[in-house]
């Protein structure tokens, strides 16, 4: 098998006793936390259908919402820009930046901004960036990435991050978080103080009134948003409601779905520069909103769903293949989990990220994790398909045409009951000669011998339960019947 | 009043390694005094298939199935995951061809897993099974997130005579098999499975029960590589249970 970046990856993550402690933290109180909040409260069902259902009324109406929106912006005196690839994204951002001399960029912690990959475009123009959310700014500081939406350090523990603030930001090391994090803050807020402008994100952007909110535990975002004098917002173009009451409904499930929180501690509205009566803010504010790929995904049918995604990272916390496995391992994309297996092979490549679409065991827990409901495993397999056979449409190459030759072989006995038990006795005369201990088959070669690496396999029985059933079940002398009810009891004694 | 007769469907991991759960099956069906056939000409439900991509496969092997059982009255299968096939995705495999999806509901709607047949159809709690055994219960993905059952697999072990039950940490979580992904990613599967086996061991029972031989084979084949005695037993097998 060819060297997958995905398990290489992997291996290590499974044996880095820290990170699977870190995780199990996040995924036992987050993820538990929403699963069974899910559970206890069926009447939240209805807020979930009624959020999916506005979310996907608006992406049917996309164009016209966009076209509000970018009017209720420039009304308020904001500047609107269509970024059809993540480079004309950066490009206006530079290109504004480098007209207004900004030296120092402070940014709210955004996943758009990694996917459009600012940050390597502003050292490039000698523009200095600091990240100011918490995990986001200790990730930069270790010159790493996320490796979870909304947690983006899960993977450092207090020691970890006590000798890389000791020996990054200069301060006495320390392992008791309060002063490490206040360490962090005081440092941050120097950055912010001397911004020359501020690049968020979008959560939200609302048409109707034309402003973006942005959702934060530490304040950070609203001070990225409106002390520096320039604000730039980054929008994947999917990330729009009609009004405020829509708003309203999807913000309750994005920070329950982020954090369990009824709400977070800072939501801002951002929606243009200071004008009259509204002192506080930025001088100029531009609204990007970015494509880059979103407009093909909308576009398919099977896939259009996952733009529904309120980027809330609860897949993520119940994901067994993300617990063991962490967000560094999904090929270092921008998004792992459940979510970046979907969206990272849409936006890159199906081929390139084919371990993404095939490395989850469809078993479901996302499903039911989303606030929004989007269908995951339904869409891992349609990727599966297209890895499986090849597609024009998304250029996908077929990925092992060998594999596809065992599956039509194996396909050919499932309609052929004969071919199939003779396919039966082949495998059990090879199992027969392979080592056995207990009854149990324990080195195999070909497809099994990744079984037998860590696992025993039993064997082919002697007889199937077909040729069983022919030679003694189907006349098999019945018990005398019982009496109706005899070996029933009621129901009602159920636990 | 009449028992509508039961279609045995016995997916194709229990017919070439398990078929003792499939005569377990039997024993608990005839101790009812159900009526039971075996449709012949079973391979398998396509769900490998389905699960690594190949849905044109997956939809020939639909096909033959749908052929086979749709005269039936009720079918039973001993394999949570597989009736989620049939019921859920039998019919996406055939959303351009009307009729054939229609078909496909049809006998989606008559198929059954095990446990679920017993409690909600048949209404039965207490199987008439003693095991005098400490048993733990795996939840598998598809019965349990695809078709929401979990109390009828517990009423059912409640209900055994000499049975302990105990549940295990984290019952509901995957145990890494995923079909092919078991031996694409076996690093990974077996992080999981290793996962599954210590809330198993921390339970304390002396076997763990499910509705899936494929986890089962999953959890059983790393159980016997990592030298452990915990036994594994399909549902049915503890309910044909007789001993005094």
């Amino acid at each position: 098998m060819n060297k997958s970046f995905y398990r290489e990856n992997a291996k290590k993550a499974i044996a880095d006793d820290k990170l699977q402690a870190a995780i199990d933290l996040i995924q036992d109180r987050l993820g538990k936390g929403i699963l069974n909040l899910w559970k206890e409260k069926p009447e939240m069902d209805e807020l979930r259908n009624r959020v999916k259902a506005a979310k996907n009324k608006n992406l049917k109406n996309l164009d016209i919402l966009l076209a509000q929106l970018a009017d209720s912006v420039e009304a308020r005196g904001g500047h609107v820009f269509f970024a059809e690839t993540a480079e004309e994204a950066r490009l206006y951002t530079i290109e504004l930046a480098k007209r207004r001399h900004v030296k120092l960029v402070v940014k709210g912690k955004s996943m758009l901004s990694a996917e459009i990959k600012i940050d390597q475009a502003l050292v490039d123009a000698g523009i200095e960036h600091w990240e100011t959310d918490l995990g986001e700014y200790l990730v930069q500081l270790d010159e790493d990435i996320p490796s979870h939406i909304i947690a983006p350090a899960v993977h450092m523990n207090r020691e970890h991050i006590g000798d890389l603030l000791a020996k990054r930001i200069g301060m006495p090391l320390s392992y008791d978080p309060p002063t490490l994090t206040l360490a962090a803050r005081k440092a941050l807020r120097r950055k912010f103080l001397k911004a020359d402008m501020g690049i968020t994100g979008c959560n939200i952007a609302i048409a109707e009134t034309g402003q973006v909110s942005l959702v934060s535990n530490e304040g950070n975002i609203r001070m990225a948003g409106t002390m520096p004098p320039i604000h730039v917002a980054l929008m994947g173009m999917e990330r729009i409601v009609a009004n405020m009451q829509e708003h309203k409904d999807m913000l309750q499930l994005l920070t329950l779905g982020a954090a369990m929180q009824k709400i977070s501690t800072y939501v801002s509205f951002n929606g243009g520069p200071v004008a009259e009566g509204c002192p506080d803010g930025p001088q100029e504010f531009h609204l990007i909103i970015i494509d880059n790929g979103r407009s093909k995904i909308l576009a398919d049918e099977t896939f259009s769903e996952i733009l529904n995604c309120i980027r809330c990272g609860a897949c993520l916390n119940v994901c067994p293949v993300y617990g063991k496995i962490g967000g560094h391992s999904y090929n270092r994309a921008t998004c792992s989990g459940p979510i970046g297996a979907v969206i990272e092979p849409l936006l890159n490549g199906i081929n390139a990220q084919a371990d993404l679409c095939k490395g989850e065991t469809l078993c479901g827990a996302c499903l039911k994790a989303c606030p929004v409901k989007n269908d995951i495993p339904r869409m891992l397999l349609a990727l599966r398909e297209k890895l499986a056979y090849g597609d024009e449409k998304w250029a996908v190459e077929q990925q092992n045409p060998l594999e596809e030759l065992a599956f039509r072989g194996v396909g050919a006995a499932m309609v052929s009951p004969g071919l199939w038990h003779t396919g039966e006795k082949v495998v059990r005369a090879i199992m027969k000669k392979k080592p056995h201990q207990n009854n149990m088959v324990t080195a195999m070669s070909g497809p099994g011998r990744a079984w037998t690496e860590d696992r025993d396999l039993p064997p082919i029985a002697e007889k199937s339960f077909a040729r069983l059933w022919k030679e003694k079940l189907e006349n098999r002398p019945l018990p005398a019947e019982k009496k109706e009810g005899s070996s029933a009891k009621d129901e009602g004694e159920e636990k | 009043m009449v028992k509508r007769k039961v279609s045995l469907f016995i997916q194709c991991l229990v017919d070439s390694m398990f078929p003792h759960v499939g005569e377990a099956m039997v024993t608990v069906f005839d101790r009812l005094g159900i009526p039971l056939d075996y449709p012949s000409g079973q391979t398998c439900c396509g769900q490998p298939s389905f699960n690594a991509g190949y849905q044109r496969e997956a939809r020939k092997a639909a096909l033959h199935f749908i052929e086979l059982f749709e005269d039936c009255e009720d079918i039973v299968c001993p394999s949570g995951s597989c009736v989620s096939m049939v019921r859920n995705h039998y019919p996406e495999l055939f959303k351009d061809s009307p009729k054939m999806q229609e078909r496909a509901r049809a006998v989606g709607k008559r198929c059954y897993e095990f446990s679920e047949y017993l409690v909600d159809q048949l209404g039965v709690s207490d199987s008439g099974a003693t095991f005098k055994r400490k048993v733990t219960y795996h939840d598998s993905c598809h019965l349990y997130r695809s078709l929401g059952i979990d109390r009828q697999p517990r009423v059912l072990l409640n209900n055994v005579k000499g049975l302990e039950f105990v549940e295990m940490k984290d019952s509901t979580q995957c145990c890494g098999f995923g079909g092919t992904f078991s031996v694409n990613y076996p690093e990974i599967s077996t992080a999981l499975v290793d996962e599954k086996i210590k809330n198993i061991l921390a339970s304390g029972a002396d076997v763990v029960c499910g509705c899936d031989m494929s986890c089962l084979m999953n959890i059983k084949g790393r159980l016997s590589r990592l030298g452990e005695t915990v036994e594994v037993a399909h549902l049915a097998e503890i309910l044909a249970g007789s001993e005094k």
